[in-house]
């Protein structure tokens, strides 16, 4: 059996917040659990989606994939390595696309790119014409390449942060929230290249959306986290064949995420 | 070899943003320069002020290699010290910090940089300020100089990547606090003034910043024509305690970049 491209086993994470009190020695520290005992396998070139609401801990468990957070506890395995002890070799695999695209606001998309491409250790030249080819494949105008991005819309800008998370040939992509922000065309464009990548690069792909009928297009198995935990994990038709079993009527993904992320809200009111 | 092209993203992007931020280039430019005339008429006007017959032409060229010296040693210091502040002002932060990239290959980019702007920016300084005062260079061992000014920032890098970790343990507050820490750096290694001016318990201070033997030494070339056989052993000490100090530096930044990672602070907002 060959190794997973990604395995969590049992992983927390715990911030520390601190309260600005009247006093400053008297300052209120306050844990907030993003994470608790997480675990999940997703398999190599598997569309693998995380679903939940705002603050349930995607986007800690994205951070976590990226180096940019150490778990508390339990491990993670990308394709073998553990984040933590073989971070560079994790690092030369996974590349991520978040929901604010962040760039040097007054370099063009070019720019920013090629950056990027040498941080990857990409010799230039032909990282130019992957650029040129990913920017343009997903919609964007030759003529925008080399205006500064602060006078791009905030739409184009999320194009130039995918085609900077594709450039790297990444195997494990992390896409956070790659469509926010975007018109239903760029929408369907970049979902059509995150397939297409998966197919020509044989990349595995870990996406955390709002957007529920984009999860239910492009995702071969789905986990719905709450409050640090996941809650139900499945492929898009097994999530929704459990809750039309239970309300006796066809449910969608959105019905799903309500039913089962709306019912622990009610199960929280009563508790109070 | 890929190394080197990683190292070059940070060179090529400096640059970038130089050429971007051109406007405030020029009024940082414009400000060092009119900061180095001001301190050197302290000089010119020095016989007015006493009353008293001094080497005027001494006393210019004191305090002008003091200041420009410390131009160059403060914009490596910065350019090392806000590597963090500026990626995370930007929001890149992440990015940077989630490719593979060694610290080291980002420092030796970094450094590079900072060492040819550094020395272009002070050349130009130096050509404005010294048309408006009649120096003589005459005895002046400029090899010994360059060599010195080498070998002092070396440890001036080391500071830098020291002062590096303030903007990643205090995400709003760090890029500040490394202005408190130049601002020391000042007072003590006798930019403007002999270090011996100082009070005792500073005087042993200033003997633990390295700028104090780059000036110096400085002087001594540009002064009193100050052979470089004799600027040997104080070149040696800089390059090794530059050494060390990176080292250290690199040490410190490796911790707190860890506990970054575990406290959540490695990110594009405090």
């Amino acid at each position: 059996m060959s190794t997973p491209a990604l395995e969590i086993k049992q992983v927390s994470k715990v911030f520390i917040k601190k309260e600005r009190a009247k006093r400053f020695l008297n300052k209120k520290k306050e844990k907030v659990v993003a994470l608790s005992g997480i675990s999940m396998s997703v398999s190599r070139r598997e569309i693998f989606g995380v679903l939940g609401p705002n603050g349930s801990g995607k986007s800690t468990l994205i951070r976590l994939l990226s180096t940019l957070l150490l778990p508390d506890s339990g491990t993670i395995h990308i394709f073998g390595h553990d984040v933590e002890k073989e971070e560079f070799a994790v690092k030369r695999l996974i590349n991520r696309v978040s929901v604010d695209a962040a760039f040097f606001k007054k370099f063009s998309p070019l720019e920013n790119l090629a950056y990027a491409a040498r941080l990857y250790g990409m010799p230039i030249r032909q990282a130019r014409e992957k650029m040129r080819k990913i920017m343009l494949r997903l919609g964007l105008k030759e003529e925008t390449f080399t205006s500064p991005m602060e006078n791009m819309s905030r739409g184009m800008q999320q194009k130039v942060a995918v085609a900077r998370g594709f450039l790297t040939s990444p195997t494990l992509l992390l896409l956070d929230e790659p469509t926010t922000g975007l018109d239903p065309y760029s929408k369907r464009d970049v979902q059509a290249f995150v397939r297409e990548i998966r197919e020509a690069h044989r990349a595995t792909i870990l996406l955390t959306t709002h957007d529920m009928e984009e999860a239910d297009r492009l995702c071969d198995r789905i986990a719905i986290i709450d409050e640090g935990k996941i809650i139900a994990l499945d492929t898009p038709q097994g999530l929704k064949r459990s809750v039309s079993r239970r309300n006796g009527q066809d449910a969608t993904l959105e019905d799903v995420f309500i039913e089962l992320t709306g019912k622990k809200m009610e199960e929280k009111e009563q508790d109070k | 070899m890929k190394e080197m092209r990683v190292a070059y993203a940070f060179i090529e992007r400096n640059i970038n943003l130089i050429k971007r931020y051109w406007g405030w280039e020029v009024v940082w430019l414009i400000y060092s320069l009119v900061n180095s005339l001001a301190v050197t008429y302290i000089g010119a006007g020095m016989e007015k002020i006493t009353g008293q017959t001094l080497d005027t032409q001494y006393l210019i060229t004191y305090l002008l290699v003091g200041t420009l010296i410390w131009s160059y040693l403060s914009v490596i210091f910065y350019s090392i010290s806000e590597m963090i502040a500026w990626e995370r002002w930007e929001g890149t932060i992440e990015y940077t910090f989630m490719a593979p990239v060694s610290r080291a290959t980002h420092l030796v980019g970094t450094t590079l940089f900072a060492i040819i702007y550094g020395i272009l920016r002070t050349l130009v300084i130096l050509i404005i300020v010294a048309s408006f005062f009649n120096l003589d260079l005459a005895g002046a061992n400029l090899p010994g100089a360059v060599l010195l000014l080498l070998a002092g920032s070396v440890s001036f890098v080391g500071l830098g990547i020291v002062a590096a970790v303030l903007p990643l343990l205090y995400p709003e507050r760090g890029a500040q606090m490394t202005n408190a820490a130049a601002a020391i750096l000042l007072l003590i290694s006798g930019v403007y003034y002999p270090v011996e001016t100082l009070p005792a318990w500073l005087q042993v201070v200033s003997s633990a910043s390295p700028a104090t033997y780059v000036i110096k030494g400085m002087r001594g070339c540009l002064l009193h024509g100050q052979s470089t056989r004799s600027l040997l052993s104080i070149v040696f000490i800089l390059i090794a305690a530059g050494t060390a100090v990176i080292m250290v530096g690199l040490f410190i930044f490796g911790r707190v970049e860890r506990y970054a990672k575990r406290t959540g602070r490695l990110k594009r907002s405090g």
